[in-house]
C-alpha cells in the first residue's frame, strides 16, 4: 500500500486555443491555431521525495503544475493522487483530496491578497476546510508563523509590511495550514534574491523532514533543482525529454537537450571548464518543428529526428526520449 | 540620519492621518477647498429642516404677498427681509435651495449606489466568468453606450410612467428618476470592474484560493471585490456629480421630481421663467448652488483618481 | 574623506566614481540610496556590479549616465569619464555623452528599441547622429555590426521591425545599437535576466567578445553571480547602497573577505556542491529608512564586534588589488586580534 506513488500522471496533455477571433479567421482565411503546452507527459512521485520539473519558457512546466492542482483542466490524460483519480468539478471526495495538497507560488508580491491581514491569509485554508474554529484558529496561525520563522504577532500586519522573503514564508505557512502531504512549488524562489533564496530552500527542506512532505518543484534553475530534488524531469516544448535520478542527471545526461542545458549553466566555481556554445533559441510553440521538436538545435541530429517523434525509453539513469538512444539500444542488442 | 525619520503614529486615526492618501489630500489645495465646499453643501442639505429659516413646503406658512422679494430688501407689502429673496409663490429661496439640494443629493447618491451595485455585480461576473457571458454583457453595454445617457433616462422615465397608475406617479417619481439615472450609468462601473477583475483573477492570491476549492462567489466578494474598489470609488465620485447634473437636467425638462418637492433642477426651471422679467435671483442662486456642488464633487473625484493612480506617484 | 582606491596603472582610469551619494527626498525624510560609492573602471576592463535588489546597483548605473528618476538626485561625489567630470554636466551635453561615449544595454530589449521603426532606421540614425558618415556608409556599418553580434542574414533582416525578432535576437540588436557609435564604456544593466538559460550564455559571450574587440570597457550590473564569474575581470559587491568589497573576480568568488560576500557566495546553490543545507545569512537587507548605525551589515554579520555597531568602515586597501569595507581588516583591529 505504501508503495503506491503519491502522485501518478499519465498521458497528460493540454492544448490552448490561440486562434484569432472568428471573424478575423474567416476574413484572413486562417485555420484555428492551437498551442500544445503539454503533450503526453507521464511521471510518478513517491511519498517523501522531491520531484523536479525543469525547462525553459514554453516548456509547459507551469501548465503541468496548474493541471495537477486543478487550476487548468487537462485536454487529455489522468492524474491519480494516492490512487484516486482527481476530478476537480466537485464532490465531497474531492474536498477530502484537496485538503491533502497545496501550492506555493512564484511571486510573493502577488500571492498574498494585499487587503487581508496575514492572520486571515493563513487561516483561509483552515476555515475553508473547517479544520479548526474560534480561538483555535488564532493559536494555529501563531504556531504556523513560528514554524516558518516569523512571530505570532505578525498575524496582525498586512503583507506590504514584509520583505519578499518574509512574504514567501507567509505563503508557505498558508500552504502548511491545511496540513497537506503534497506541495506543488511553482518557481518558489525565482523572484527572490540569492541570500533569501537560500533561507527559503533551507526552510523547505526542514519542513519536508519535519512533516514528511512530498514536493513537486517547478524551476528553470538547474542549480536549485540539483540542490533540492531526488529525481528530475526535463521538459522541452511540452514534452518530457528525460527523467533521471538527480545526481546522475548531472553526471550522465542522456538527452542532448539536457546536456545543452547543463552547458549553459554559468560556472561559478571558475574551474576553467570551457562551455560549449549553445546554439539557437526555443522555437515558437504554436508551430513546433516536426519529429523531435529539439532537432533544429540538436548537434547530433539525424534524418529520422525530423520525421518521427521519439518514444520514451528506459536508460541506465531513468528514461529519455531520443532516437539516438534507440539506435544504440538496437545496435547493442 | 535616523533622526530624519519621524516615528510613525499609532492608533487608527493617527495611521489614517499619516497615510499616503491623507498626505496627498493635505498637499492639494484644490482638493481641500472642494472637500470643504461639498461638505458644507451636503451638511446644509442633510440638516435643512434645522437650518432653513422657513419651511417652503408648508402651504400654511406661505404668504403670496411675499412673492418676488429681492434679496436683502424688505418686501413692499409685508416688510419681511429674505437673504436670497423669494420666488413667485413667496417661498424663501435660501430655504428652497437647502431643501432642493437635499432632493438632488438624495437622488444623486441613490442613483450612484444603484448604478454601482448593478455595474459591480455584472462587471465581476463578466470579468471572472469570461466567455459568452462576458461577450453578451459587454455587447449590451456597448449598445447602451451608443445612446446619450440622458436620452436613455428619458426613455426609461417615459416607459415607467406608462406602467405606474396616475395616483402613484407623484410619489413614485423620485424612485423612477433614481432607477432611470442608475440604469443609464451602470456601464462605466461594469467596464472598469470587469477590466480590473480580469487582471486580479489571474493573480496568484486568487489561484491560491482556487487551489483549496474556495467557492467562486466567495472568491469574488472577499478576494477580488476589495481589490477593484479603488477605481470604482473614483468613478462613483465623478458619477455623483454626473447624477446630480442628470437629475437637474431631467427636472429642468419637467420629467423629474414634481414641483411640490422641488430639486435644484426644478428650481432652475421655475427660475428661468423670471430671468427676463427682472427677478434674476430666483434663477441665479439655485444655479450657483448646483454649479458649486457638481464642480466640487467632480474636482474631488479628479483628485482621488490622481491620488490612487500609482503611475503618477 | 575620500576612500582609498586602487590605481590599476599610473594611467587615469576610464571611469572613476568618487564618494557618489544619491538621495531621494520623501515626506518622511531623505533616503540615502547610495552612500559614498567609489570605484574605477580601467580601459578595456569588465567590471561586474552585484548586489541584491535594493542594494543600489542599478541606481549607480543610472547616476553615471545621468538618468536618475526624479526625485532622486546626486547629492554628493564626483563621476569622471576619462578625466572629464560628467556628474554636473548640463542635460544636453550629457545626452551627447550617452550613446556616443557610453552605450547602454537594458534588461528588456523592448524598452531600448522603438517598435515603430525598423532596425535599420534606428541603427543608421544612431550612427549618423554621432558620426559624420553618409547614409550608405552607415548602413554598411550597421549590417556589419548586426552580422558581428550574430544575427543571421543580417543584410536582409536589418529592414525588419523589432517585433519580428525573438527575445535573444532583440537583445543582440540592442547590443549592436549600444556599440554602433563606438563608445568607450558599455553599461549593461541585467542584460540577460529576461532571457532563457540557454540564450543567456550566448548573449553574454557576444557582449564580452565584441567589447573586447573594440576595446570598450563594460560595467555589468547583475544579481547573477554566475554571469559575473563568466564575464567580469573585477567585481564590486554592493550592500545597502555602499560598496562592501571590490576585487578581481576569482579572488572575490573563491576567497571573499567581507562577511556579506562570503555569506552571499555560500548561499548560491551550485551544480557541484553536495552540502545538504545552504549557508544562509539571517534576516534581510535593511530598508533605506532603517539602515543601522556603523556598518550596514552589522545586525546580520556572524563576525560582528563592538566597533561595527558604532563606526562605519571605509574601503580598506588590501594591497593585492582588493578593497574591502570591514573592520576585520583594519590594522588596529588586526593588532588586537594578534595580541
Amino acid at each position: 500500500m505504501t508503495d503506491t506513488p503519491l502522485l501518478q500522471v499519465s498521458g497528460l496533455t493540454r492544448y490552448f486555443d490561440v486562434s484569432k477571433p472568428w471573424l478575423n479567421r474567416v476574413l484572413e482565411r486562417e485555420e484555428k491555431q492551437f498551442l500544445t503546452a503539454a503533450a503526453d507527459v507521464d511521471f510518478e512521485i513517491k511519498r517523501g521525495e522531491t520531484f523536479a520539473l525543469v525547462g525553459e519558457s514554453g516548456s509547459g512546466k507551469s501548465t503541468i503544475a496548474k493541471m495537477i492542482v486543478g487550476l487548468v483542466d487537462p485536454s487529455r490524460g489522468r492524474i491519480l493522487f494516492d490512487g484516486q483519480e482527481m476530478r476537480f468539478e466537485q464532490g465531497a471526495a474531492m474536498r477530502q483530496l484537496r485538503r491533502r495538497f497545496q501550492m506555493i507560488f512564484q511571486d510573493p508580491f502577488a500571492s498574498l491578497n494585499p487587503r487581508w491581514r496575514v492572520g486571515s491569509i493563513i487561516a483561509e485554508p483552515i476555515r475553508t476546510f473547517g479544520i479548526a474554529s474560534g480561538a483555535d484558529i488564532n493559536r494555529e496561525v501563531g504556531r504556523l508563523l513560528e514554524v516558518v520563522g516569523l512571530s505570532a504577532a505578525d498575524a496582525e500586519k498586512f503583507p506590504h509590511e514584509f520583505s519578499g522573503g518574509q512574504r514567501q514564508r507567509i505563503a508557505i505557512a498558508r500552504a502548511l495550514s491545511s496540513k497537506p502531504e503534497f506541495i506543488v512549488c511553482d518557481e518558489p524562489t525565482s523572484a527572490l534574491d540569492v541570500s533569501v533564496q537560500a533561507q527559503i530552500l533551507n526552510l523547505m527542506r526542514d519542513l519536508q523532514d519535519e512533516f514528511g512532505l512530498t514536493y513537486l518543484l517547478i524551476s528553470h534553475d538547474l542549480s536549485v533543482v540539483r540542490h533540492m530534488a531526488n529525481r528530475i524531469g526535463v521538459l522541452y516544448l511540452g514534452r518530457l525529454v528525460e527523467e533521471a535520478d538527480a545526481k546522475r542527471l548531472f553526471t550522465e545526461p542522456q538527452h542532448p537537450y539536457t546536456r545543452m542545458l547543463l552547458d549553459a549553466v554559468p560556472d561559478l566555481a571558475l574551474s576553467g571548464r570551457r562551455r560549449k556554445p549553445v546554439t539557437g533559441e526555443i522555437p515558437n510553440p504554436i508551430t513546433p518543428p516536426s519529429g523531435c521538436t529539439f532537432h533544429p538545435r540538436c548537434p547530433l541530429v539525424v534524418d529520422i529526428c525530423k520525421q518521427q517523434v521519439p518514444a520514451v525509453r528506459t536508460t541506465p539513469t531513468g528514461r529519455a526520449a531520443c532516437h539516438l538512444l534507440e539506435e544504440s539500444a538496437l545496435s547493442s542488442s | 540620519m535616523t533622526e530624519l525619520h519621524k516615528p510613525r503614529p499609532t492608533g487608527r486615526f493617527g495611521r489614517a492621518w499619516d497615510s499616503d492618501i491623507a498626505y496627498s489630500f493635505r498637499q492639494s489645495p484644490v482638493a481641500v477647498v472642494a472637500a470643504v465646499v461639498s461638505l458644507i453643501l451636503i451638511l446644509g442639505a442633510v440638516f435643512a429642516p434645522l437650518i432653513a429659516p422657513y419651511d417652503p413646503f408648508n402651504p400654511a406658512s406661505l404668504n403670496l404677498m411675499d412673492g418676488f422679494t429681492p434679496p436683502m430688501e424688505p418686501n413692499a407689502f409685508t416688510g419681511n427681509v429674505y437673504w436670497l429673496g423669494t420666488d413667485n409663490q413667496g417661498r424663501d429661496v435660501f430655504s428652497t435651495i437647502l431643501y432642493g439640494a437635499r432632493i438632488s443629493l438624495f437622488v444623486g447618491f441613490a442613483a450612484v449606489l444603484f448604478a454601482m451595485t448593478l455595474g459591480i455585480t455584472l462587471g465581476l461576473i463578466a470579468g471572472y466568468r469570461g466567455g459568452w457571458v462576458d461577450s453578451l454583457l459587454m455587447r449590451v453595454a456597448d449598445v447602451q453606450l451608443t445612446f446619450p445617457s440622458i436620452l436613455l433616462a428619458l426613455l426609461i422615465f417615459g416607459v415607467a410612467r406608462g406602467f405606474i397608475p396616475p395616483a402613484y406617479r407623484e410619489a413614485m417619481a423620485i424612485w423612477v428618476l433614481i432607477v432611470a439615472i442608475g440604469l443609464s450609468e451602470w456601464v462605466q462601473y461594469a467596464r472598469v470592474v470587469r477590466g480590473a477583475t480580469m487582471v486580479e483573477k489571474n493573480k496568484e492570491y486568487v489561484q491560491a484560493a482556487r487551489v483549496i476549492g474556495a467557492h467562486p462567489v466567495k472568491i469574488l466578494l472577499r478576494h477580488i471585490l476589495p481589490n477593484v474598489m479603488g477605481p470604482v470609488l473614483v468613478i462613483a465620485t465623478i458619477g455623483l456629480a454626473l447624477a446630480i447634473i442628470a437629475e437637474a437636467t431631467l427636472s429642468f425638462l419637467g420629467v423629474g421630481v414634481p414641483p411640490t418637492q422641488p430639486s435644484l433642477g426644478t428650481l432652475i426651471r421655475i427660475g428661468q421663467q423670471y430671468l427676463f422679467s427682472g427677478e434674476w435671483w430666483i434663477l441665479l442662486f439655485p444655479s450657483i448652488t448646483l454649479l458649486a456642488l457638481a464642480l466640487s464633487v467632480n474636482l474631488l473625484g479628479d483628485w482621488l483618481r490622481d491620488a490612487l493612480n500609482p503611475r503618477l506617484r | 574623506m575620500s576612500a582609498p582606491i586602487e590605481k590599476p596603472s599610473e594611467k587615469t582610469p576610464l571611469l572613476s566614481v568618487r564618494d557618489l551619494i544619491v538621495e531621494f527626498p520623501t515626506r518622511r525624510g531623505t533616503l540615502r540610496a547610495l552612500d559614498r560609492v567609489s570605484f574605477d573602471i580601467a580601459e578595456g576592463e569588465v567590471l561586474g556590479m552585484v548586489g541584491e535588489s535594493g542594494a543600489g546597483k542599478s541606481l549607480t548605473g543610472a547616476a553615471i549616465i545621468g538618468l536618475l528618476e526624479p526625485p532622486g538626485r546626486i547629492a554628493g561625489g564626483e563621476i569622471w569619464l576619462r578625466g572629464q567630470r560628467i556628474d554636473n554636466l548640463p542635460r544636453e551635453k550629457m545626452r551627447r555623452i550617452r550613446g556616443r561615449r557610453i552605450g547602454m544595454v537594458f534588461q528588456d530589449p523592448l524598452t531600448s528599441l522603438n517598435p515603430l521603426y525598423t532596425v535599420a532606421q534606428q541603427l543608421i540614425e544612431t550612427i549618423r547622429t554621432h558620426m559624420d558618415v553618409s547614409d550608405a556608409e552607415a548602413r554598411k556599418r550597421a549590417v556589419a555590426l548586426l552580422d558581428r553580434v550574430g544575427i543571421p542574414a543580417a543584410a536582409r533582416r536589418i529592414d525588419d521591425y523589432p517585433h519580428h525578432f525573438s527575445g535573444g535576437m532583440r537583445q543582440r540588436v540592442v547590443i549592436a545599437l549600444a556599440l554602433c557609435a563606438e563608445p568607450e564604456l558599455v553599461l549593461a544593466d541585467e542584460p540577460t535576466t529576461a532571457l532563457d538559460v540557454s540564450v543567456q550564455a550566448q548573449i553574454i559571450d557576444v557582449l564580452k567578445e565584441i567589447c573586447a574587440e573594440r576595446g570598450a570597457s563594460v560595467m555589468l550590473i547583475t544579481h547573477d553571480m554566475g554571469v559575473i564569474a563568466e564575464t567580469a575581470d573585477r567585481v564590486a559587491v554592493l550592500y545597502a547602497g555602499r560598496v562592501a568589497e571590490i576585487g578581481p573576480v576569482r579572488d572575490v568568488i573563491q576567497a571573499a573577505e567581507h562577511p556579506y560576500t562570503a555569506g552571499l557566495m555560500g548561499s548560491i546553490p551550485t551544480l557541484t556542491q553536495t552540502a545538504a543545507r545552504l549557508t544562509q545569512i539571517p534576516g534581510s537587507m535593511p530598508r533605506l529608512n532603517a539602515i543601522p548605525r556603523g556598518c550596514a551589515f552589522n545586525p546580520r554579520c556572524p563576525k560582528v564586534f563592538d566597533r561595527c555597531r558604532t563606526d562605519r568602515p571605509e574601503l580598506i586597501d588590501r594591497d593585492n588589488g582588493r578593497h574591502v569595507s570591514c573592520w576585520l581588516y583594519d590594522s588596529a583591529t588586526q593588532k588586537v586580534a594578534h595580541d
